[in-house]
């Protein structure tokens, strides 16, 4: 069998005295939608950015397509990624889509969608373009393509960070929490893009707090609670079987 | 006024050298402004505290004390060492010795705008730089700087303007700028009165083009920025 596009052996992280995340270990095969839910201080975030480094775990260990991501302890007791090349490599593949965009403000959104693939993947600028339009006409944003960030909606905004993160072509996608800070209406245009992903097979990891998407897109449902995995399993089973009183309980808080 | 017509060539040929002083002097301070700011911001403590170093110093000491400081106590010094290995005297160039000096004062002050500037810059956007595998250089380079010069350039359009007023100092160490010269056409004139205001007006009317491109870089680096 193959190695799981991605694995996480148990991962902790503290900052400084909190410990946000307390020993988490979870797989991601090829073609797993995987949302990971979870109260607001959960560690749900930070388990997400443990994975592309950008938080470095205090122990544990992450693998992407059975490669360990190498890290040493600094005398201070820090760790760090090791070998930078590695990680910048195993970024590369690991495109990621924020809660506040962060696009880049000073680029338009096509500069936005090519700047990657033209300085990481070092592809011609002739052949980035070509990929940004595609995938800006994909996501709905081919007249946009010319606007900077602030001249467009939230749900825009996100779309294009999604046609950017496409345009690396990536093993994996990371959503970190992306229709949080958009408005209510506007929700859905970017969960709709981020349907059609799943349904085209990509691999997925979302934070997020859309219990919709969730339970009918997701191939399996993580829940964490206080840094720890609570349930983990199928949608249906997760959602109609909880194991846990605290599912429960964010369950009812959610509808 | 017959007399200010004869004298207005050697003028405005110290005006050319003080607005190849006050450039040379920028792309320096730039450059020194560039690595101080990210001396500071790094989490490295030595390069922290080097940079601190030359900041503090540089702000609290007179212009005009660096520039007599570096330009004589730099002959003496250059003079030292060529003793000991046997060269032969060396003048130190006052042109090099004065940009150097300008380019090094304000490499401090340009520091402060550029550390300010990239302050600014929303975090969120260099860590999307990191989050795509780019190097920290095209991170800095590709993101951080052209988000951060929109923020840093009031400072640094202030900076410049001191900076070109600063480069009157040159005609201490014997620079041939316009000052020199008008003291020259003033003294053997015996109107000094006027020509100091006919250098008083050329500085207007650098600082005056100054604003012009200010505003320029400005809308070019605002672009992309929604007006309030």
């Amino acid at each position: 069998m193959a190695a799981p596009a991605l694995k996480v052996e148990d991962i902790h992280k503290s900052f400084g005295t909190i410990k946000v995340l307390r020993g988490i270990s979870i797989e991601a095969y090829e073609q797993d939608v995987i949302s990971i839910l979870g109260s607001s201080g959960s560690g749900k975030s930070t388990l997400l950015r443990c994975i592309n480094l950008l938080e470095t775990p205090t122990a544990g260990k992450v693998f992407v397509k059975g490669e360990l991501i190498k890290m040493q302890e600094m005398r201070s007791g820090e760790r760090k990624a090791a070998d930078r090349k590695q990680v910048e490599r195993i970024r590369s593949k690991l495109a990621m889509v924020f809660q506040q965009f962060n696009l880049w403000a000073h680029m338009t959104v096509i500069q936005n969608v090519m700047e990657a693939p033209v300085n990481v993947l070092k592809i011609s600028k002739a052949d980035a373009k070509e990929r940004a339009e595609k995938l800006l006409q994909r996501v709905g944003l081919y007249e946009h393509r010319n606007y900077y960030p602030a001249h467009m909606s939230g749900g825009q905004m996100q779309r294009a960070a999604i046609a950017r993160a496409l345009a690396m072509e990536p093993d994996m996608l990371l959503f970190d929490e992306p229709t949080s800070a958009l408005d209510p209406e506007l929700v859905g245009e970017v969960l709709k893009v981020m349907r059609d992903l799943a349904e085209e097979g990509r691999t997925m990891l979302v934070v997020t707090h859309e219990m919709g998407f969730a339970r009918d897109v997701s191939s399996r449902v993580i829940f964490l609670d206080e840094g720890l995995v609570v349930e983990n399993g199928p949608p249906k089973q997760v959602f109609e079987h909880p194991k846990s009183d605290r599912f429960r309980e964010f369950l009812v808080g959610a509808f | 006024m017959s007399q200010v017509v004869a004298y207005f060539p050697l003028i405005l040929k110290g005006m050319l050298l003080t607005v190849e002083v006050a450039l040379a002097s920028l792309l320096i301070a730039i450059l020194l402004g560039l690595i101080g700011a990210v001396a500071k911001l790094s989490k490295s403590r030595i390069a922290k505290t080097i940079a601190g170093a030359y900041t503090t110093v540089i702000r609290g000491i007179p212009d005009l004390v660096l520039m007599t400081l570096i330009f004589f106590g730099g002959q003496i010094l250059v003079n030292n060492i060529g003793e000991k290995l046997g060269w032969d005297y060396i003048d130190v160039d006052p042109f090099i010795a004065g940009v150097l000096t300008i380019g090094f004062i304000f490499g401090a002050y340009f520091a402060e705008s550029f550390r300010g500037g990239i302050l600014a810059v929303a975090r969120g956007e260099i860590e999307a730089g990191y989050a795509f595998g780019m190097t920290p250089i095209q991170v800095f380079f590709r993101i951080t700087m052209p988000a951060m010069v929109r923020h840093a350039l009031p400072g640094i359009g202030n900076n410049w303007l001191v900076m070109v007023k600063t480069t009157a100092l040159v005609s201490v160490i014997g620079l041939q700028d316009m000052v020199y010269n008008a003291g020259l056409a003033g003294g053997s004139t015996r109107k000094p009165f006027t020509f100091y205001c006919v250098v008083a007006f050329l500085f207007l009317v650098i600082t005056g083009f100054s604003d012009v491109g200010m505003r320029w870089l400005d809308k070019k680096y605002s672009v992309g920025v929604r007006k309030a």
